[in-house]
């Protein structure tokens, strides 16, 4: 039998784990999710503060000390990073979730493990192991993810000779080591090698995936973050934790799906395909004659806007990049005073993470309900005046329904092509993620206007007032 | 098998029927806040962080329960703070206040 306080420390966990999932019924709508999140926090603050009453608990300054200095890392950070910059944060907050996990399955092992009596099971040995390996890899994964995002790592894949031969070894290795420590027939100490081996395949695992497949690769991480805190849970004892830990398993392996699908690849071809380090592909060389492609200008670009009567804003990773996502609201604002139908057609993997754009553009106010969907808005582009393609390209790239000699053939896209107009902000005549050119581009009813997109938006701007 | 891990692994997959039934409701408008609000609820793992700092008698475990709070920290607050931030965007609002907005 429990006595009173451990009964209320059940109670108390039974109830956040209540209120987590409550919490996550709220994302479901843009109007209760704020309440959901704070309502999961509540969740939070109720489970750790009854976890302070656990007899096991000796010492308190070092769960101080590490709670104030953690958390004040974690809200200045929270606070102070910019909105483009979101894929990059939640990859590092993702990592910290990992790391923790793996850090304390392996104390839990030596705690565990000490004494000639070491009482512990082969179940809880195997669920050590899996907790130490997958938050190792995550933490080292998100790291790496964090790297490349934020451009301190080249986002183009990184490949070496043998990289999945040294892969496979490391992993057999972790297999062994793992199988030796869940049949207690080695020395303690082997779990610091299997979490050595698990932090540097975590690294290898991720370097040689591109940037345009990191909302595939963030989402798994994300999986793997859960899935560890679980196993954690079931070797703790500890129900709510294993449900906490599911519970974003799942969202990570939704997204994980839901991601590739609209990339038409399987999630081991995103893990192991290297997609993108081969910068001229088959299709790009098998088009041999010279095409040509229309450049137009700012005033051009305002005049047809403004006596468009709808307009679609196709936005991509670059305008997170050009941090366009204002300019474009004021011009949308602009447009809608003249009486112009104004909307943003938004691809399932635009961006950098899933649902990336539509966080820049709800930051940027526009109403969440001007946000439409590639099922959605795939069906009006036919009686659309004008589409602004503003930093997208492979996501609009004709080739991927036409041309079944394409590398992205398959991968379902938003049909810019069928409007009739359509305006693409670009750079300069440089490749998308994917590497292969886009036949949008040539299109008789398809003009570039070259630049940075936020400078482009602002002369648009400009010139429509005139206009 | 112990009877404690009987119950961890029930517990582990009933709550995965429920994780899928009640994330597949989340439209994809909120898929970065989803993502980064399960973040944070994944740093749970702080409570196996605390348990292990708070009864470290030996300097190793101190340094691994030390070091492991802080990561769980990080992410606890950091990611329902980020989180907090990102849905506060997602307001609806009326055409109106935002015209008035801008003439003010």
């Amino acid at each position: 039998m429990l006595d009173a306080r451990e009964s209320a420390i059940a109670v108390a966990y039974i109830v956040a784990a209540v209120l987590f999932i409550l919490g996550l019924k709220r994302l479901s709508s843009p109007a209760t999710a704020r309440s959901g999140n704070r309502l999961a926090a509540v969740g939070m603050a109720l489970a750790l503060s009854v976890t302070l009453l656990d007899r096991q608990i000796v010492s308190f300054w070092i769960i101080a000390a590490g709670t104030l200095l953690g958390a004040a890392i974690g809200i200045y950070f929270a606070r102070t990073v910019q909105m483009t910059a979101m894929p990059q944060m939640v990859a590092l907050f993702n990592g910290m979730g990992g790391g923790t996990a793996a850090l304390v399955s392996v104390a839990e092992y030596l705690r565990l493990t000490r004494g000639a009596d070491a009482a512990i099971g082969t179940g809880e040995a195997t669920s050590i192991v899996l907790g130490t390996v997958i938050g190792a890899i995550s933490f080292t994964g998100s790291l790496i993810a964090f790297g490349k995002l934020q451009e301190i790592l080249p986002g183009k894949p990184l490949q070496f000779p043998l990289q999945r031969v040294l892969n496979g070894l490391i992993l057999l290795a972790m297999i062994v080591i793992g199988g030796a420590i869940a049949l207690h027939i080695t020395e303690t100490s082997a779990i610091w090698l299997l979490f050595a081996a698990a932090l540097v395949l975590g690294a290898l695992f991720v370097l040689p995936i591109g940037g345009g497949d990191m909302p595939v690769v963030i989402s798994i991480l994300n999986s793997l973050t859960g899935l560890a805190a679980a196993l954690t849970g079931i070797v703790l004892h500890n129900q709510m934790l294993v449900v906490a830990g599911v519970l974003v398993g799942a969202s990570g392996t939704l997204l994980t799906l839901l991601m590739s699908t609209a990339m038409n690849r399987s999630v081991a071809n995103v893990l192991f395909g290297a997609f993108g380090a081969t910068s001229e592909s088959a299709a790009l060389q098998a088009t041999g004659a010279v095409r040509t492609v229309r450049q137009t200008t700012a005033e051009d670009t305002a005049i047809a806007l403004a006596y468009a009567r709808s307009v679609v804003v196709v936005p991509g990773y670059g305008l997170a990049v050009a941090e366009a996502q204002h300019t474009v609201r004021e011009l949308a604002t602009d447009l809608e005073k003249r009486g112009v139908d104004v909307k943003y057609a938004i691809h399932p993997v635009a961006g950098r993470m899933p649902g990336h754009m539509n966080v820049l553009l709800a930051e940027a106010n526009v109403p969440y309900d001007q946000l439409l969907e590639m099922d959605q808005v795939n069906g009006q582009f036919a009686q659309t005046d004008v589409v602004l393609v503003v930093g997208a390209n492979d996501v609009v790239n004709p080739a991927a329904r036409d041309d079944p000699s394409s590398p992205i053939y398959g991968m379902p896209i938003l049909d810019v092509d069928r409007a009739r107009n359509v305006v693409v902000l670009k750079r300069s005549m440089g490749h998308g993620f994917a590497g292969i050119d886009n036949a949008l581009f040539y299109h008789d009813n398809t003009r570039m206007l070259f630049g940075d997109a936020r400078q482009s938006l602002v002369k648009i701007g400009e010139a429509l007032k005139t206009a | 098998m112990s009877q404690e891990l009987v119950l961890g692994i029930y517990v582990f997959i009933m709550a995965m029927f429920v994780g899928f039934e009640v994330i597949s409701r989340v439209p994809s408008v909120l898929h970065t806040p989803l993502m980064s609000g399960t973040n944070a609820i994944h740093g749970i793992v702080i409570l196996g962080a605390m348990l292990v700092a708070g009864a470290a008698d030996t300097p190793l475990l101190k340094i691994l329960g030390f070091v492991a709070v802080v990561f769980g920290a990080a992410n606890v607050f950091g990611g329902f703070v980020v989180t907090d931030r990102m849905l506060e965007m997602f307001r609806k609002r009326a055409p109106e206040t935002t015209v008035e907005k801008k003439n003010a």
